[in-house]
């Protein structure tokens, strides 16, 4: 039995570092700071060891000239997924470059929101240190934060100091659509939020309206998504009153058509409020490798994680190069999986020729051509991963030693093979 | 294995030898003295070509978070300038911030063997690190950047002593693996946070009632009792503000003659003289730097077309958001640590002001006496992409050809500068300070930008030409550690070069607070802060080299 402290995680988004973690041979518990997207995702035991050709049990060699052998009958493979560690994306990234594929991060649908915005229009945004120690108003848009980050709020909002706020309790949180369901929410001291529900299809409207009561336009409507005028001048007037404010969404979270344009109203409504004091925003991600997929095709590309190979050199769309989207059109002719992190996020249903580079433990609707399970990042290997913020990388640890290749090893292993 | 270059000129001020016809010998990926007897296994006739060290860039965007953002908001531009696959290069796109393989290829292309990032923020130095480990060929490094930080700030708030000072310095320098420290507007990108949109030279920090000159005072004295042999990279406060001269003066006047360098000095030298209240401070800042050697400088010439500004200085940055070109910018405050800011831009030489901003920078390469205290940059992507070096070598070199240019620009810009009536040509002896032996000596590196025996065989070999541009974009030879990688301007070869970092002693006891600090206030603890070594070599192509500090550390 072996105890690991400060272990560091690639699956919750936030960077969470201060994990205690035991390993006895292969089996991983994590005994301190756990939440419920952490500690199962640590614990899922290792099931698959042997690389699977057609349902049978192969060896890793077999395994990587068959996935070779497919790759190169193809003209227009999709590698889809990438959800991995920085080598993982590097490796993967290489090999889109010499089979030209596509390279298509599983969550970038949602992510298009923010990039969108970004590209079109730009943003001023904050990293969460600056939350934790600067933030005295907090404004959650379309999003429930404890739901998908369980120690948000513990860490970053009611945490014991704030280098520049009296007390962290001091903080006013309003929350602007989703109903928050627990209760991390709530301060220590028993505050609640200012919570002001409207479904997330009069958002934009909502938005919109915020945004130019905080301009002084006028304004005549009496209502907005079920939300009284004067409740939204009131959280205006809280927004202007702010000294370091921040606005946080997940995209993720938006389920309406063109959230886009919601995303860009929330930024250029953070930008308007800089005229005359300091606000920023910060959106939520950093699931699935998103932030490491798009940092790393980023400096390799040029683009975000949705990129074409095939001309020979990197081409974007953010619309185009869906791997589904490309499935469902038959532009697609191999589909090469790549999921390092969870056993959930399988490949998509499809008839072309499949392979998986998958943690053990995946189950398939369909088995893949070729399956090689590979280990974690973070657990079986080390590596590195970035937080929501983009701005800071972690660097993962090996755990123990369980054998499995790194998706860095298969992925380099099958080029040579090509 | 034995390669002899026989019959170039060499020009290699490090060893004092201008222009001098001789071979070299390169055994082990270094330059050795002429064997007795080997056996030449590889021999190059070069007889009667340009030989220089491989050229060394003080000052460039390449590795870090920001110039991330900035590749990621500006796909248009990478739609122009896509670079396919061959079979021994990677794709990727280019202009003004390209990806990382074709930011090492092309600089191999003009024969530069080395790039140093000059912002890397402590908290994003793992990034910078891990971008520039995709760098083919040239080696690398970064400045640590400190001065908005909140635990310096802090420290300087509760006046603590000198010693404190420089064991945090040093630590921060060890923890995220850098050459040398760099500050970008003294205390303004923490001010900017608190909501201080300016911050002159004796302004007050509202929160930490620290001005930029104290933090510039205990920087340079940390930089120079620790021995690190770069001076203190210093961005000043007032970052293209008209008037901003005056700041940069008082600046130089504000260290106690302790070395300093002036890092894109163009963007600090505005007067707010004539009809636009914008002139240039060119002969002033000259004079300044001509006066104190402890002065030293890089450009960052401007030049017309396209670009994106990255910058760690997010309160100038938000300042010039409105002249984005175009219309989309990013800011970011970043971790306690620092800030960064992106701002595409596109100077154009029919602009009143961006004219003049070409003009001031080639009057401060022209004015400023000694060659082994001013480097040429762009401040890539900044003035210019890293690609218009050429073109910038024959503004210097060529009197005909820049007063051609400058017949071009916009005629109020043209009444506003002395640049026609200076007939200074920069030399071949002189480029090759700049753009080697001065480099490598004011980074502190060992055994490059030189060509002395036991030296690195960083090698670049040109065909003499008298326009320079054409010459300096094509070498015929380039060597890296003794490796052929570029023939006819073109890759044959790729190798991965090595990482410099300097290493001054501190005392381990600062780890006490800084733990504190970080279980109070960061988001990570201290432990997964530090940069192992091992990140930076364990994908087998990466290396570190420590370069000995100076004087006496403690």
């Amino acid at each position: 039995m072996t105890e690991f402290k400060e272990v560091t995680s690639p699956f919750c988004g936030i960077g969470t570092d201060d994990l205690t973690v035991q390993v006895d041979n292969l089996s991983v518990t994590v005994t301190e700071n756990g939440c419920s997207m952490n500690s199962p995702a640590f614990e899922l035991g290792i099931t698959d060891t042997s690389p699977r050709v057609g349902g049978k049990e192969v060896d890793l060699d077999t395994a990587y000239h068959k996935a070779a052998e497919l790759l190169s009958q193809t003209s227009q493979p999709v590698i889809g997924g990438c959800a991995t560690d920085v080598n993982g994306m590097r490796a993967l990234l290489s090999l889109a470059d010499q089979s030209g594929a596509v390279v298509d991060h599983q969550g970038f649908n949602s992510a298009r929101y923010n990039i969108l915005t970004m590209q079109e229009s730009g943003w001023i945004n904050t990293t969460l240190a600056e939350l934790k120690n600067r933030c005295d108003v907090l404004l959650v848009v379309g999003t429930d934060i404890e739901a998908t980050y369980p120690r948000f709020y513990e860490l970053f909002v009611w945490c014991q100091e704030a280098m520049f706020l009296e007390q962290s309790s001091d903080r006013e949180i309003i929350i602007l659509g989703k109903h928050p369901q627990g209760k991390t929410v709530i301060s220590p001291t028993g505050k609640h939020p200012h919570v002001l529900d409207c479904s997330d299809a009069a958002l934009p409207e909502v938005l919109s309206i915020l945004r130019a009561l905080l301009k002084n336009r006028p304004v005549k409507s009496t209502e907005v998504g079920g939300i009284s005028l004067p409740e939204l001048q009131l959280v205006a007037d809280k927004l202007k009153q702010a000294n370091y404010g921040v606005a946080t969404w997940s995209a993720a979270a938006l389920e309406h058509q063109h959230a886009d344009l919601t995303v860009q109203t929330i930024c250029e409504l953070v930008k308007d409020l800089n005229h005359d004091t300091r606000f920023a925003g910060l959106p939520l991600g950093g699931r699935q490798g998103d932030q490491t997929a798009h940092q790393v095709s980023g400096w390799t590309t040029g683009y975000p994680a949705r990129v074409r190979f095939s001309s020979g050199f990197p081409e974007y769309d953010p619309y185009l190069y869906d791997t589904e989207f490309m499935l469902d059109n038959g532009e697609a002719d191999l589909l090469l999986w790549v999921q390092s992190l969870d056993t959930e996020s399988a490949q998509p249903p499809t008839l072309v020729p499949t392979i998986v580079i998958g943690r053990s433990g995946m189950q398939f609707q369909k088995e893949p051509d070729v399956f090689i399970p590979v280990g974690v990042p973070g657990i079986d290997h080390s590596g590195h991963a970035y937080r929501l913020d983009s701005v800071v990388a972690i660097r993962l640890k090996q755990l123990r030693d369980s054998g499995l290749p790194s998706t860095a090893d298969v992925l380099s292993a099958i080029q040579l093979a090509l | 294995m034995l390669t002899k270059l026989s019959g170039g000129i060499v020009f290699d001020p490090a060893n004092g030898v201008n222009g001098k016809q001789m071979d070299i010998y390169i055994q082990d990926g270094r330059i050795i003295k002429q064997p007795d007897d080997a056996r030449i296994d590889t021999e190059y006739n070069i007889d009667g070509k340009i030989v220089m060290a491989g050229a060394i860039d003080l000052h460039t965007h390449i590795g870090g978070g920001k110039g991330n953002i900035a590749r990621i908001l500006m796909p248009e531009n990478h739609r122009d300038d896509p670079v396919a696959r061959t079979s021994i290069t990677r794709s990727g796109t280019g202009h003004c911030m390209p990806s990382t393989h074709i930011t090492g290829y092309r600089y191999a292309e003009m024969g530069y063997t080395a790039g140093f990032e000059p912002a890397v923020l402590p908290v994003n130095a793992r990034q910078a690190h891990m971008e520039m480990a995709d760098i083919p060929i040239l080696d690398k490094g970064g400045y640590i950047m400190l001065g908005s930080d909140d635990y310096l700030l802090r420290m300087l708030t509760a006046r603590k002593d000198q010693q404190a000072i420089n064991d945090y310095v040093a630590w921060t320098l060890r923890a995220s693996q850098g050459l040398g420290i760099k500050v970008v507007n003294p205390g303004g990108i923490s001010a900017f946070k608190f909501n201080q949109r300016k911050l002159d030279l004796d302004e007050q920090h509202s929160h930490y009632n620290v001005s930029p000159r104290d933090i510039l005072k205990a920087l340079t004295m940390a930089v120079k009792q620790l021995g690190i042999p770069h001076p203190l990279h210093v961005h000043g406060c007032n970052l293209g503000v008209p008037g901003n001269l005056q700041t940069t003066l008082d600046t130089i006047n504000a260290v106690d003659s302790l070395p300093m360098h002036l890092t894109h000095i163009q963007f600090h030298s505005y007067g707010t003289e004539g009809d636009f209240k914008f002139s240039s401070g060119a002969a002033q800042i000259a004079e300044a730097v001509n006066n104190n050697p402890n002065i030293s400088l890089d450009v960052g010439q401007i030049m017309f077309g396209q670009t994106v500004t990255a910058s760690g200085d997010s309160m100038h940055q938000y300042a010039n958001h409105n002249i984005a070109n175009p219309k989309k910018w990013v800011c970011m405050d970043i971790e306690c640590d620092a800030g960064c800011g992106l701002v595409p831009f596109k100077y154009r030489d029919q602009n009143f002001v961006n004219a003049l901003q070409w003009a001031i920078g080639l009057e401060i390469f022209l004015l400023v006496d000694d060659p082994w205290r001013i480097f040429l940059t762009t401040d890539h992507p900044n003035g210019a992409p890293f690609t218009s070096y050429p073109h910038l070598i024959r503004l210097l070199m060529d009197q005909s050809f820049r007063n051609d240019m400058l017949a071009t620009i916009h005629p109020e810009a043209q009444k506003m500068t002395t640049l026609a009536s200076i007939d200074r040509e920069y030399t071949l002896e002189e480029i090759a300070i700049l753009t080697r032996a001065g480099a490598a000596r004011i980074t502190g590196l060992v055994h490059r930008g030189s060509l002395g025996e036991g030296d690195w065989a960083d090698i670049t070999v040109y065909t003499d030409n008298d326009d320079r541009e054409a010459m300096f974009e094509t070498p015929d030879y380039v060597f890296k550690d003794g490796r052929l990688v570029v023939k006819d301007g073109e890759i044959v070869d790729i190798c991965w070069g090595t990482t410099h970092v300097v290493r001054p002693s501190y005392d381990a006891s600062v780890e006490t607070e800084l733990t504190q600090y970080f279980e109070r206030f960061m988001t990570m603890k201290l432990g997964n802060f530090k940069i192992s070594d091992d990140e930076l070599t364990d994908d087998g192509r990466g290396s570190l080299t420590v370069h000995p500090t100076t004087g006496a550390a403690s």
